[in-house]
C-alpha cells in the first residue's frame, strides 16, 4: 500500500485506535492482568507528534502511554506480552501497562506517577544537551500533572538550560474521575505559567492531527536552534473510563452529552474528511488498511498469549544493574 | 602513597578522580560551586572540569532527582548532593519509585547509575530538621545501595565505588566526620560496597556499627580493653549490600553482640542486625544481643536537650557491661561526655 503523508497519519491512528479497542476486547477474558490506561479518542497527538520525530528522538511518557509508543514505533508484540505478563514483554513483565519503553524506537520511558515522567523527561533533555547531540525529547503528561511541582521546577530548570524538549500536555479534562474545574481555579492558564518560566508556547486542537503535526513541526525546528524548550498544549478527550476497558458514562462525572460531543470531535473522523476523497474511496482505503492492521495485531496478540510466563528465577533477577550502558 | 587528609578532602579527592577517570561523571547540587563548595568537598571542581559537568542547582529537589535520573539512564554519571538528608525527602519520590526501580522495571535492559551524596548534620542546635540520618528508609528499598562511610580512606574508595556502580546508590555522610584525620592513599582505588569491616579485633563481645557511631565504638573499645575486655568492631560500610557473613562471624567467636544505631531504634539498622543475629546463631549467643540509638523524640535545638538524644560513650559502655554480665566502675575521666560540636576547632554556625 503506497500512502500519502495524510493516509499514513490515518492508518497510524487506526492502528492504534484497533489495537486498544482490542485490548479492550480481550480484557474481559481476564488474562490481561495488569491496569491499562488506553488511549481512544486521543490518537492524534502521538501520531501528529510522531510523524515530525526521527528515530533518534526521545519520548517519556506516563501511564497512558501506549499510543505515544506505538505511534514511535515501539514494538507491538512487546507491549502485548508485557500486559500479558510474559517473559518476552518490554520488561519481561516485571513492568506491566505502565512502564512501556522500546529503546530501538527512542522511547525511553514512560512512569505512571503523575509528574514524575515529566522531571525525568528533562534529564533525557539535559543529556541530548550534554552530549550535543541534534534531536530532541518528547515529555508527554496530562492536564493532571500541571498541578505537581514537578513541571514547574522542570519547567524552570529546562529554561535555564535552554534544553531540547518538547513538553506536551494532552489536556483531557480529567484526572481520573476529577475534572479541571474541580482541581484548578476558573482563571488558572497554564500557557501563562510557562509563559511565566520564559518558555515560548504552543496551544491547539489535540483531536486535529494535521494541527498537531505542524505545530510540532515548528515546535521541534524552534528547539533545534538552540532556543530552548517549547510547551504544547492541546486539547483532547478519553473516551473510555480512566483505566479499564469500558466506556463510564453511566458513572455522571462527566457532563452530559459531553462525551457524544467530542465523540463527533474524533480524531480519526476529522483526517479522513481532509484525504482530498470521495467517501466511497475513502471507505475503500480504510478497509483496506484494517485488512492489513487486523493481520498484524491478530499474530501479535497470538505472540503474545502464546508466549511464556517469565520463570520461577526471573523474580530475583535485574534488582541491581552488574552492566554498564 | 598515602598521607592524612580529612574525611571531606577525601571525598573531595574521590570525586576529582572519578571525574578523571570517565568523563560521564557530572556534579550538581544547590552551593556545589559556591565559596564553601559543599563543607570543602566540591571545592575547586568547576574551575577543573568546567561548567559543562560542574553544575549549581535550582532549589528543586523533587525535579532534580527526577532530572538526575533521566540523565543517568541515558549515560551519564551523575552526583548530585544535598546539603542535609531532609531538603532530600522533597526528592525522594524519585528515589523509591523510580531510580530504585528502573533495572527492575525494564527487566535488565536499563539502569540508573546515580550517586545521591546526602550530609547528615548535628550539634550547634541544628534541631528537628537538620539532624536526621534516615538511613533505615533507604535501606528498606531492594534496588538503592545505601552507603555510610566511617573514616576518610574508606569515605573514598566507597565514593569511588559508588560513582562507577551500575546502580542508584545513597550515600550518606555525617557532618560529624568531616574535620576527622585518616591515612589516605593518593591514587583512584575502590572499596567494595557490602564488605563490612573489622576495624578492631577482640574475643569477648562484637560491637556492631556504622558511619560516626565507628569512632564512638573503637573508643570504647579501647576503655574497656583497659579493664581486660576485648572488643571486636565491625564497620558495616553499607547498610544495603549489608554484609550478614562478616557480623555473623564476628557474632560467633565473640557470642555477644552490641549494635549501634545511627538513627531512631524502631525498624533501624541495628534492628535487623539483631534480627539476622538471632536468627541464624542464635545458639552461638551467650547473652542477648542489644542495641544503643538515638531516643525516641525529634532532635531538639537546644544542646542541654540534644546532647541526651545521642548514645554517649557511658551508655555504650553499660550496655557493653551488661552484654558481659559483669559490671564494673569505670574510670569517669575517660568518659567523653556528649557534645554540641565535633571538637574545639568546630564554632559554628553550619
Amino acid at each position: 500500500m503506497i500512502l500519502d503523508k495524510r493516509q499514513k497519519l490515518l492508518f497510524e491512528m487506526l492502528r492504534i485506535r484497533f489495537i486498544e479497542e482490542e485490548i479492550a476486547r480481550e480484557y474481559k477474558n481476564q488474562e490481561i492482568r495488569c491496569p491499562v490506561h488506553l488511549s481512544i479518542g486521543q490518537e492524534a497527538i502521538p501520531v501528529g507528534i510522531s510523524s515530525i520525530l526521527s528515530l533518534e528522538d526521545k519520548i517519556v511518557s506516563a501511564h497512558r502511554s501506549h499510543a505515544h509508543y506505538l505511534a514511535k514505533g515501539g514494538c507491538l508484540k512487546s507491549l502485548l506480552a508485557e500486559i500479558y505478563g510474559k517473559e518476552t514483554g518490554c520488561s519481561k513483565g516485571k513492568g506491566g501497562s505502565m512502564h512501556l519503553f522500546d529503546l530501538n524506537a527512542g522511547q525511553v520511558a514512560a512512569v505512571p506517577i503523575v509528574g514524575s515522567s515529566v522531571s525525568i523527561g528533562t534529564g533525557v533533555g539535559w543529556y541530548l544537551k550534554l552530549s550535543k547531540t541534534e534531536t530532541i525529547v518528547v515529555i508527554y503528561f496530562g492536564d493532571g500533572a500541571t498541578e505537581e511541582g514537578s513541571l514547574a521546577e522542570s519547567l524552570n530548570f529546562a529554561k535555564l538550560h535552554e534544553l531540547p524538549i518538547l513538553f506536551v500536555c494532552e489536556n483531557n479534562l480529567y484526572s481520573v474521575y476529577s475534572s479541571i474545574e474541580k482541581r484548578q481555579p476558573e482563571k488558572r492558564n497554564i500557557l501563562t505559567i510557562v509563559e511565566g518560566h520564559g518558555i515560548k508556547t504552543l496551544n491547539g486542537d489535540g483531536n486535529n492531527v494535521l494541527e498537531v503535526m505542524s505545530l510540532a513541526n515548528s515546535a521541534k525546528e524552534f528547539i533545534l536552534t538552540g532556543s530552548g524548550p517549547i510547551f504544547l498544549n492541546l486539547s483532547t478527550y478519553r473516551w473510555l473510563e480512566h483505566c479499564g476497558p469500558h466506556n463510564d458514562d453511566y458513572l455522571k462525572y462527566r457532563r452530559q452529552g459531553e462525551l457524544k460531543n467530542w465523540m463527533e470531535h474524533c480524531p480519526i473522523d476529522d483526517i479522513k474528511k481532509k484525504l482530498f476523497l470521495p467517501p466511497m474511496e475513502v471507505d475503500k482505503l480504510v478497509a483496506k488498511m484494517m485488512d492489513q492492521i487486523r493481520l498484524e495485531v491478530d499474530l501479535a496478540f497470538a505472540y503474545a498469549k502464546q508466549s511464556e510466563f517469565p520463570r520461577k528465577t526471573e523474580l530475583f533477577t535485574d534488582v541491581y544493574s552488574g552492566f554498564k550502558i | 602513597m598515602s598521607r592524612q587528609i580529612t574525611f571531606s578532602e577525601a571525598i573531595l579527592e574521590a570525586t576529582e578522580l572519578s571525574m578523571l577517570a570517565d568523563e560521564n561523571v557530572i556534579v550538581i547540587g544547590l552551593g556545589v560551586p559556591d565559596p564553601k563548595g559543599i563543607f570543602g568537598t566540591t571545592l575547586g571542581l568547576l574551575e577543573k572540569f568546567g561548567d559543562s559537568r560542574v553544575f549549581d542547582a535550582p532549589t528543586s529537589e523533587n525535579a532534580l532527582s527526577g532530572i538526575i535520573l533521566g540523565a543517568s539512564i541515558m549515560g551519564a554519571r551523575p552526583i548530585i548532593t544535598h546539603q542535609r538528608v531532609e531538603f532530600a525527602l522533597l526528592g525522594i519520590e524519585q528515589m523509591i519509585n523510580q531510580a530504585a526501580k528502573w533495572s527492575y522495571q525494564t527487566g535488565g535492559k536499563m539502569n540508573a547509575p546515580l550517586v545521591v551524596r546526602l550530609i547528615i548534620g548535628r550539634g550547634w542546635g541544628q534541631g528537628p530538621q537538620h539532624s536526621q540520618s534516615l538511613e533505615s528508609w533507604f535501606a528498606h528499598i531492594p534496588g538503592l545501595k545505601v552507603v555510610m562511610p566511617s573514616n576518610p580512606s574508606d569515605a573514598k574508595g566507597l565514593l569511588t565505588a559508588s560513582i562507577s556502580d551500575n546502580n542508584p546508590v545513597i550515600f550518606l555522610e555525617h557532618r560529624w566526620l568531616y574535620n576527622t584525620v585518616g591515612r589516605v592513599p593518593d591514587n583512584y582505588y575502590q572499596t567494595p560496597i557490602g564488605k563490612a569491616n573489622v576495624c578492631r579485633e577482640g574475643d569477648d563481645l562484637s560491637i556492631v556499627a556504622y558511619s560516626c557511631m565507628v569512632p564512638q565504638a573503637i573508643y570504647c573499645a579501647e576503655l574497656l580493653k583497659r579493664y581486660g575486655v576485648s572488643v571486636e568492631v565491625v564497620d558495616l560500610r553499607s547498610l544495603r549490600p549489608l554484609d550478614e557473613e562478616t557480623v555473623l562471624k564476628s557474632v560467633t567467636k565473640t557470642g555477644r553482640l552490641v549494635a549501634l544505631d545511627v538513627g531512631w531504634s524502631r525498624c533501624g539498622v541495628a534492628a535487623e542486625v539483631i534480627a539476622f543475629v538471632v536468627g541464624q546463631i542464635f545458639d552461638k549467643l551467650k547473652s542477648p544481643p542489644l542495641r544503643c540509638s538515638l531516643k525516641d523524640v525529634p532532635i531538639p535545638s537546644s544542646k542541654a536537650l540534644a546532647n541526651l538524644v545521642y548514645p554517649s560513650i557511658d551508655e555504650i559502655i553499660a550496655l557493653c557491661q551488661k552484654s558481659l554480665g559483669t559490671v564494673f566502675a569505670i574510670d569517669q575521666k575517660r568518659i567523653i561526655k556528649n557534645s554540641d560540636v565535633p571538637d574545639k576547632s568546630f564554632v559554628g554556625p553550619f
